[in-house]
């Protein structure tokens, strides 16, 4: 244990230096929301997982009023990567669903990088469970490098949970919303944004692989990330472009990491517009949420071709 | 058939300059020379070590359904090549051009609509000889149209999943295709269809976390392997070696998330017998 602390201490040494030699010297301080900064694509996949970035229970405790915890898959276990409760959004009862990296060796071993195992995705199909019988919508945030890969995960099931999430966000008979607030890391990501609205913060990255596994695998090297990160059109306005997502949140000037709360109000300001407009809608016709999400996947990319 | 076996590998090694390749057989597990036609008639089921090796798509249909008379190919709508424009060290549309030139077929499946005696049962095979078998647009567009016809003429759904994953050179694309094809295959379980997936090697990745995994009976072929992440990166992460069965269809059958391991002879047989019970 001992030594995999230090391997992951170096890791990390070594990826915050290499950010702050790329973008920390061109992004002074500033709460400048709606900057346009001109941010090369790796750069952005370094602010995307800049230890600093506000994390999912950094969300969880500012934007609600009140959350209560929920804990456990109901089979054996409590994964720390992925947390959940019920929360109170101003006037609004929700069900809130998080990935959680942590920001220092201590909490990053606790929530295992945000790389959760069966069990986590397990508690987040519970959850959503709960939220359907309660008739509230689901918030997820979505900040992860991937579903966890080991022994004990593939025991347990890890492509079928995975699956399974997909398979019970898309049948959920209330509004869901998923914000990809860091890194959007494939099948871990995916299986809790199939919602009727997704929204990505303006530096996050959402992608079916880390920049450094598609080089490692396309190109026969890690070397080429940042080739590939460029390659792969894993940036918001990508996204956004190609019709993935619904809109894009922006960030302070320089990254969320540069104003922690000004990012937070500003995520919060486009939950409650979105989450308002939901619930109007599952209001005034219950039946046409679960279907407008179905066909807005099933059409997803195919409608416009690039 | 053993006279035939002892001698057969001696026969390569005098003559291998001048047989042609396709004359014979190497298994990947036993690595004995077999026939070429034989591994055919034997559905690509080594006749010595009982492996099953991966089958292309057309073949797959051809014996799932007994005969090439037997079901009528379908073709869904097809789609824009290459969504992202990309390239690694070639472009992806060359490497399309180049899998298509290789295996005759315009992406990794092929569907089939025929009679398992007497009953309907629209089919997918995928073919992990085109680009591993990736799951990209035109994979997701083959699922959705399979489940179309499977709710349109309420037939049960076959799908047998050979796939590496998501086709990394359609970026998010690929990623979108595990909502799409999750989607449609639970809308096929909705209209009380059975949709019956069959995991053949390999089935890993973005495909083993969709669609594969969510059948209303499960199969899988024996020593197939099945999994989520792939084993060198399990192996960086927990820097430990991996337990010898690791991923395979029987270790999936251990743990609980297949139905029945059933070897290649049998699966029309078997799942006839669901359909029967079912209908
Ligand atoms: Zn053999």
């Amino acid at each position: 244990m001992f030594d995999l602390i230090k391997k992951f201490k170096k890791l990390f040494d070594n990826s915050s230096r290499d950010f702050a030699k790329s973008t920390c010297s061109n992004s002074p301080m500033s709460n400048n929301i709606n900057s346009e900064d001109n941010l090369t694509v790796w750069e952005k996949v370094q602010i995307a997982r800049h230890p600093n970035r506000p994390h999912g229970l950094d969300y969880i405790n500012y934007i609600f009023s009140d959350f209560f915890e929920l804990c456990g898959d109901r089979f054996n276990e409590n994964d720390n990567a992925i947390i959940g409760g019920i929360a109170k959004l101003e006037n609004q009862s929700i069900m809130v669903i998080v990935h959680e990296k942590g920001h220092d060796i201590e909490t990053r071993i606790k929530h295992n990088f945000g790389m959760a195992n069966p069990h986590g995705y397990k508690k987040a199909c519970r959850l959503m469970e709960i939220a359907s019988e309660l008739k509230i919508p689901v918030l997820t945030l979505i900040d992860t490098s991937g579903a966890y890969p080991g022994i004990i995960s593939e025991e347990r099931g890890q492509g079928y949970v995975l699956a399974k999430c997909l398979e019970l966000s898309s049948d959920l008979n209330v509004p869901n919303i998923s914000v990809i607030i860091g890194e959007g890391g494939s099948g871990g990501a995916i299986s809790l944004a199939l919602s009727n609205v997704v929204l990505m913060l303006e530096n996050s990255i959402y992608a079916i692989i880390s920049p450094e596994g598609c080089s490692a695998i396309l190109w026969k090297d890690q070397k080429y990330k940042e080739k590939a990160a460029e390659a792969q059109k894993l940036t918001a306005q990508d996204l956004y472009k190609y019709g993935m997502i619904d809109d894009i949140i922006p960030e302070p000037k320089g990254g969320a990491h540069q104003s922690k709360t000004a990012t937070m109000d500003q995520v919060k300001k486009y939950i409650m517009h979105h989450v308002n407009k939901l619930i109007k809608e599952f209001k005034e016709n219950p039946e046409s949420i679960k279907r407008k999400r179905a066909v807005k996947f099933l059409n997803m990319g195919n409608a416009t071709d690039a | 058939m053993n006279w035939l076996t002892s001698w057969i590998p001696k026969i390569r090694s005098e003559r291998s300059e001048s047989v042609p390749d396709d004359l014979w057989h190497k298994c990947n597990k036993c690595e004995e020379m077999i026939f070429r036609s034989h591994m055919v008639d034997n559905m690509w089921v080594c006749t010595i070590c009982d492996h099953h090796e991966r089958m292309r798509a057309h073949h797959r249909l051809v014996s799932f359904f007994g005969s090439e008379s037997n079901f009528k190919t379908e073709i869904p709508p097809r789609l824009q090549d290459d969504p992202i424009n990309f390239s690694d060290t070639v472009s992806y549309k060359s490497r399309l051009k180049k899998a298509r030139a290789k295996c005759d077929m315009d992406d990794c499946f092929e569907i089939g609509v025929g009679k398992l005696e007497g009953n309907s049962v629209v089919a997918l095979a995928m073919d992990f000889a085109f680009i591993g078998g990736s799951m990209g647009r035109a994979l997701g567009n083959a699922i959705v149209h399979a489940a179309e016809i499977s709710i349109r003429n309420k037939i049960p759904l076959v799908l047998f999943s050979s796939s590496g994953g998501a086709r990394m050179q359609e970026g998010i694309f690929s990623l979108m295709q595990m909502a799409r094809t999750t989607i449609a295959v639970k809308k096929v379980k909705d209209a009380g269809i059975p949709y019956i997936s069959v995991l053949c090697d390999p089935t890993t990745g973005g495909v083993q976390a969709s669609f594969a995994m969510l059948g209303t009976v499960t199969l899988a072929e024996p020593g197939a392997l099945v999994g989520f992440a792939g084993k060198r990166v399990i192996q960086q992460t927990i820097g430990e070696e991996l337990p010898k069965d690791f991923q395979s269809s029987e270790f999936q059958f251990k743990n609980g998330f297949v139905d029945k391991i059933v070897h290649r002879s049998k699966i029309a047989l078997e799942i006839n017998r669901i359909i029967n019970i079912l209908k």
